[in-house]
Order: C-alpha cells, then structure tokens, then sequence
C-alpha cells in the first residue's frame, strides 16, 4: 500500500461524506407536507408576542387573530365599517352606545359568543394589573379611571383598584351590550374593529396564562395543536362556524421566520405559500418572477418630521413650512424605498375616507426657490441643526441623510448633526420633549379615521409640545358629530389648522409588497386584513 | 482525576463572575426595554409601571441580580417580557444550536483533517496548492456570504439542500448550514494538519521509523499523524464552544430556531434573565469541552500525562 492510495482512500471518504449529505437534501422537496389531500396552505410570519386579543398590538399576532376571531366589525378595502360578530352598533347621542350581537355563533370550545364574551374581555384588558397593551383603548369609557388609579403624589406605586370592571360596560341582555363612553365619539363603531375588541369564552378565565398561548376564538379557524415557539402555529377549519367567511382552505400553517429574506428564499423555493413583507431589496426581482402573484397593498401608516416647536429656534410656522418646502419627496422616495411609497401632501393615509390629496397645499411642493424666501423671512436658522431617529431600520439613517442634504443645499443650513437613538429609548425621548431639533414621527393607523391620525398625533400632550385650542375644539366637535359622514368635514377644518401651523410635516404613506406561490389561488390582502379564509388551495 | 476535579473547581468563580458580567452589561444598556415592547405605540403609565414592578427593573443592578440567581438555583430561570418561562424557551433551542454545532465539527474534522493530510503529504503540488488557496478564501469571506450564496445556489438553484428551517430533522436539514458554520473552522484544521504534518514527517523519529522498515502507511498514520493532531484537537476543543455562539448569523439565514437566535433577539429586547442562562450554559460548554480536551492530550501523547 502506497501513499497515494492511502490519501485516495481519504479523497473518497471525503467525496461520499458530500455525496450522501447531497442525496439527503434532494429528497427533500419531493417530501414537503401539503400536497397529501388535506387543503393547507403555509404563511411566513414573525414570532407574535401574545395570542391574547386584549394584550397584542403586533401585526404577527394580529395575523393570526384575524384567522381566529370575529371581531364585532370589520372594515371592507373602501374603509368603510360592516358588521361581523355584531348585528347593530347604534346610538342616539354618540355617548351611550347599544350593541347588538348577532345570535347563534360560538367559540372553538362550543360555547355561545354573547354580549358578556364582550363584556369579560374588554374589563380584563381594561385592568390596570393585567398589564395588557390594549389596555388604552378603553380610556374613554365610563369607569377607566377606576380600573387604573394613578399612583399618589410622591410615590411611584400605584394603589390596586377595587373594582375590576367598567362601570360603562352593561350587559342588557344576552345579544345586547350597551356602552357609555366618557365623552361622545362619533368613531366609536369603526374602532370595534381592531383585535382588542374580541370576545373571549368563559373557559379563559380559568387560566389566562395558558389561554394566551391556546385562544380560543369565535372565528373561522380553531388553533391546532401548541404555538411551537419560534416554529409555527397551526390552525384549522372549525366545523363550528355559523359567520359570514366560512374557511376555504383545511388548514393554514403559520411558519414562523427570524429574516423576512430567509421567507422570500423559501416563497422562491416553494416552501411557503404566501409572504406579507418582501424585503426591500428583493422588491424589484420578485415583480418579474411573481408576476401577477406579486401584491402591493397601500398600508395606513405614514412617516412625518416633527418640529420641538417648545424650542424657540423653531417656534415660528412659517420656518417649519420652510423646511417642509425644501424636501424632495419623491426622490428620496425613489432612493430609499424603490419609489414603493407615496409622498403625502396631507396628514392623513389616501386609504382613510376624508382623504384629500393635497390639503397641505405648496407648503408640501418641492420649491427651492419659495423655500429658501420663506426660510429668509422667517429669520433662518443658525447654529446646529440636530436631527433625531432611532436605529430601528437602516432606511431611518438612509432619508435622514438625504433630508440632511437637502436642507444644507437649499436652505443653506451649514451645521447639521444626526443624533441616532437606540429605538428602545426613543420613544421615551420624544415624550419627555427631549428632543432640540426635528426627528422622524411616525403612525401606524389602528382604525381608518382621520381621527385616529390628528387626535393622537397632534392632540394634547402632543411629542411636538403644539397647542392649539381651534384644533382641539374642532376635533371634539367632530368627535361629537351626528354620524361618520357628519364628522368628515370638522376632522378636515381640524387638518387644515394643523397644516397650517406644521408643528409636523407630512413625508410619505407606506406601502406594503407581498407575494404568494401558485398552490393558491383568492388571495385578496388588504390594508385590514390578508383575508386568510379567502384562500384556496389549487 | 485529582486534575479533573481542580479545573472542576476553578469553574465555580467563572460562573459567578461571568454571569454577573454579563447581567451587568445587559443593565447597561441604553433604553427601556419596558417602553420597547409596544413598538411606536404608546404604552398607558399603568402598564408600564405594573410591568417594571413585575420583572424587577425599579431595583438596582445587585438586587436584581440577587433575585435571579437565587431563583436561578432552584431551577427557575424566569420568564420572558412575554412571560414564557425561560427555562422552556431554551429546552428547544439547545437541541437545535447542539445539533447543528455537531454537524459543523463533524464536518471540520472529517474534511479539515483529510485536506490537511491530503495537502500535506503533496506539499508543493496541485492538490497542495488548491487547499492553501481554497481556505484562504474561505478565511477572508464573511460568514454571512457563504451562506446567503449556498443558500441561494445549493439550496434554491440546485436544490440539493432544504433552503431552510428544520423540518427536515437532523442530519438533512442542518448539512447546509452546519457546512456553512464549519467552513471557517475547517480553513484553520485543514492548514494547523498541513503545518504540523510537514513538520513531523521531517523529524529523527519518523525517519528511525522508516529505517526500521515499517510501511509508509503505518508511519504518516501511527507516528506522524498521530503527533500532528494535537494543536488540531487544541483548535477543534476551542472551536466547538465557539460554533455553539457563533451560530448567530447562520442560524438567522437559514432559520434555526436555536440559541444564536435567541441571543441575539434577547439582546435586542434587553431581556436580562434569558441572556445570562444562555451565556451561562455556554460558559459550561467551554468548560467542559477544554477539560476533555487537556485529557486528550494525555491519550494523543503520553509524555503529556506524566508531566
């Protein structure tokens, strides 16, 4: 035996380890679940927090809540509300709301969804102690205050309330819940449609910590087995159902992804069947290899520059308006974000009704010239020109950069800084009004109303530290409206104030791009819901 | 065995001393994690309070360091800001990190030594010359290019491997990414086998060997190879604790729900309790792995043992 046989030997053990590991693999697309009978189809998704309706306002866990409840309205693509669970949201003086719940329905475990399903969800996530996110969505019903008492003067803990349900929850019968917010709210039925609102079954109570990773809904799909942490989720039809969307498919398969670019390798490789977020960078590719399966869907949330109009350097409109003037929308739109998003000249998304394209008028145009005159009169700028984002994307420091170089070049604002804060800090940093310079705003739309947008971005205790009591007068006049239709044009006059003064420039509505493979067919997402049920499996 | 238990005892202050580093440094961090959780939403006063209340943060560094671990020694790790039980979130998670850091070594051993030898014994020839050049490559691409590559052309192109995630089970599911994290490695054994090969095939007791008549192959494999092996296992003991953390970035491009993950999520979300558990787990693991290695020696040279 020679040498050279001995490392031959070694040569082919080497060529077998890479053989047989290849041969391993290969099998493996042949072997993919989904295609045995059974009608599943799989969604890419990110880890959720919680399943608990009450306790989640991430958009992962919200994707699967939709597929697990009924909430009592839902808003259609035109932004308009419809009922689900419920018959009737009425009322007479837009205080005292009566809510009617459609009979007959029921939860996963067979027990009937009735108004005190409502009743028992809505006082848990109204409890201080639970510490539930969705907590705040019940401020403006009669009672909150009882259910979170503040901490007395001087001490940071808070005293445990006595009671542990809302005074304004009333259960008149058992299709009827009747609700007595604080101060009338002409919005009130839009917002039932977002996931805090979902009832919960008697059966939760029992164990809230095991319900959050077991729900139990009232909706088209049952939960199917464990959440497999960082896995999947897996839900089925529920035979039970009796609403309007009945499921199409068996079954859905929420695979769980730490890398939104890892979920689009597996949408190309056929091993995911419908992905919600394609990367940025990938956008282009993927309109040419998805082609009709490619979906852009124009979302509720917007970006803006906010102004510390407390600061006195920017204390005056017309200097904000400057700035507002001097940035050119769409080509950092079409720098950063592949011209995917849309440059807004209005304070509110185009999705929600009482949009108008272009109420902020020129103060929201591209002009250098105008820009720079009004920039003079208003007594210009000197000294350092901080601007704040936090280092939650890259794309923050990417427009920040260009909106930095459009100021220097056409206002001629030679000294600006960039103060890039950890994102878990910076929303504490924009409430305490730390902030000496204008920094990156943004909202993401719970329910389509322009009162969603002003009242909790430009409202009082505002991050700008504005005030204005025209605007807050018109929004209470809107929120006291006869009606959706009445309040429109006072939410408008509300707008026009705010744009007039631009404590807050409007930049850019987002937009969402997905894609799915060619085992299914009925996919119709929407800004409100990716309408799961829809879903066919070819 | 009286070596055994002293490096046995040396571990009980570097566990202490480095999990209260760790915790310490995950307190300094800037942000409040509790303000985090509700992403660009505002959290009511209330919740944000009861929350701090309940994972201890009102309380200085030492108190809440005093609290985890004596809750830590009775077998409680704690709960996430989600409240899933740490101890739960890592049962799955080491399996995975286990297994795919097993699938690296394996194949840094296996091929880095074969290259090693296969370069060593032609020193100067193609096949020489190919290894040189080829972990040299591999030493100066970053990790996550030659794994977004074998992931895009083994995986999706070719479709030789899962493109990722683990339901394929182990080994088949974790062959790509464990190839990938054992590429570095596997750069450095390949080279340490050369270097050392080439070496003991020049010294007086290969060459007595040979005079002795024995056959080549006894010679490259019960002498020369045999004492060559030594800094490799050196680097291989090493390097099994650091496949273990440096899982990070692969586990993220091919979706392994293991430790890597975990950490750096954990990070992220300044989820204190969840990071010291790992890093302590991996700090066992580095113990251990180097203990075993020291008692190798001993069997690869015996010299060692007596010393």
């Amino acid at each position: 035996m020679t040498v050279l046989t001995r490392t031959r030997g070694l040569a082919v053990l080497v060529a077998t380890v890479l053989v047989v590991s290849a041969c391993g693999g290969s099998e493996t697309p042949a072997a993919q679940g989904g295609q045995q009978g059974a009608k599943e189809f799989s969604v890419a998704l990110t880890e959720p927090d919680h399943l608990t309706p009450g306790n989640t306002s991430s958009s992962y866990s919200i994707t699967v809540l939709q597929a697990l409840f009924d909430l009592p309205v839902v808003i259609d693509a035109k932004g308009q509300p419809q009922m689900r669970a419920a018959e009737s949201v009425t009322s007479e003086d837009q205080k005292v709301w009566t809510i009617k719940i459609k009979p007959g329905q029921k939860f996963h475990n067979g027990e009937p969804v009735t108004a005190e399903s409502f009743a028992d969800a809505w006082n848990a996530a109204a409890y201080g102690p639970n510490a539930w996110t969705n907590n705040y969505y019940f401020e403006n019903v009669e009672g909150y205050d009882a259910l979170n008492p503040e901490a007395p003067e001087g001490s940071e803990e808070a005293p445990k309330p006595t009671v542990d349900k809302l005074s304004g929850l009333k259960v008149v019968d058992p299709n009827t819940l009747q609700v007595t917010l604080t101060a009338p709210f002409s919005q009130f039925p839009i917002t039932l449609a977002y996931t805090g609102f979902a009832p919960m079954p008697k059966a939760a109570f029992a164990d809230l910590a095991a319900y959050d990773v077991k729900p139990i809904g009232n909706g088209p799909f049952a939960l199917d087995g464990e959440w497999v942490r960082n896995r999947q989720i897996k839900v089925k039809r529920f035979e039970g159902y009796t609403g309007p969307r009945p499921a199409k498919s068996d079954s859905i398969n929420f695979k769980i992804y730490e890398s939104r670019d890892t979920a689009y390798v597996d949408l190309r490789a056929g091993k995911v069947d419908l992905i919600q977020t394609i990367p940025p960078a990938s956008v282009s590719e993927a309109k040419t290899l998805l082609g009709d399966r490619f979906v852009a869907t124009p979302s509720g949330t917007m970006d803006y520059l906010g102004f510390p109009v407390y600061d006195k350097r920017f204390a005056s409109a017309d200097l904000r308006k400057a700035i507002s003037m001097a940035i050119d929308r769409q080509a950092i739109v079409d720098a950063v974000f592949n011209g995917t998003f849309k440059p807004m000249s209005s304070l509110v998304a185009p999705l929600v009704p009482g949009y108008r394209e272009g109420a902020c008028g020129e103060a929201c145009v591209y002009d250098v010239a105008k820009a720079k005159a009004l920039f003079e009169a208003a007594g210009g700028f000197s000294g350092t020109m901080n601007l704040y984002f936090s280092n939650a994307d890259p794309s923050y420091e990417q427009w920040m950069t260009a909106v930095a170089n459009q100021l220097k070049d056409n206002l001629g604002i030679a000294d600006i800084q960039f103060r890039k804060v950890p994102a878990a800090d910076y929303l504490s940093t924009l409430r305490a009004h730390k902030q000496d310079g204008p920094y990156r705003n943004n909202w993401v739309m719970d329910y389509p109303s322009p009162q969603n947008y002003l009242q909790s971005m430009w409202g009082e205790g505002n991050r700008m530290g504005w005030e204005s009591k025209k605007f807050n007068d018109l929004i209470s006049q809107a929120n006291s409206a006869a009606g959706m239709e009445a309040s429109i044009p006072l939410y408008q006059q509300a707008e026009d104030v705010a744009l007039r003064e631009m404590p807050m420039a409007p930049l850019w509505n987002w937009q969402d791009q997905g894609g799915y493979s060619d085992r299914i067919t009925g996919v119709q997402i929407d800004a409100y819901s990716p309408n799961l049920d829809l879903i066919t499996v070819k | 065995m009286r070596y055994a238990i002293q490096r046995l005892a040396q571990a009980v202050p570097v566990f202490f001393a480095t999990t209260f580093l760790i915790y310490a440094m995950v307190f300094a961090l800037p942000g409040d994690p509790i303000v985090a959780l509700a992403g660009d939403k505002p959290l009511p006063d209330e919740v944000l309070h009861t929350l701090r209340e309940r994972y201890h943060l009102n309380d200085p560094l030492i108190v809440q360091y005093g609290l985890y671990m004596l809750n830590a020694v009775q077998g409680d790790l704690g709960q996430t800001f989600t409240g899933q039980p740490v101890s739960e979130l890592l049962q799955g998670r080491w399996a995975v990190t286990a297994q795919l850091a097993v699938t690296a070594w394996i194949f840094e051993l296996v091929v880095g030594i074969g290259l090693g030898v296969i370069a060593g014994l032609r020193r100067g020839g193609i096949a020489d010359t190919a290894v040189l050049a080829g972990t040299t490559f591999v030493i100066a691409v970053p990790v996550f290019v030659v794994g977004y590559t074998a992931q895009i052309l083994l995986g999706l192109n070719l479709s030789l491997f899962p493109t990722a995630g683990v339901d394929e089970g182990w080994p088949v599911s974790y062959l790509l990414p464990g190839m990938v994290l054992g590429s570095f490695g596997l750069a450095y054994v390949a080279r340490l086998t050369r270097t050392s090969l080439i070496e003991n095939i020049r010294a007086d007791y290969v060459r007595t060997a040979r005079a002795k008549g024995l056959r080549r192959r006894r010679v490259i494999g019960r002498h020369a190879l045999r004492n060559s092996l030594i800094p490799v296992v050196t680097f291989l003991g090493v390097d099994f604790g650091n496949l273990m953390a440096g899982a990070v970035v692969t586990e993220g491009i091919f979706n392994l729900p293991g430790i890597g993950q975990q950490v750096f999520q954990s990070i992220q979300l300044q989820e204190g309790p969840v990071v010291v558990g790992i890093v302590t787990m991996l700090v066992m693991v580095f113990i251990v792995v180097n203990l075993l290695v020291d008692l190798l020696y001993g069997v690869l040279d015996p010299r060692i043992r007596r010393a």
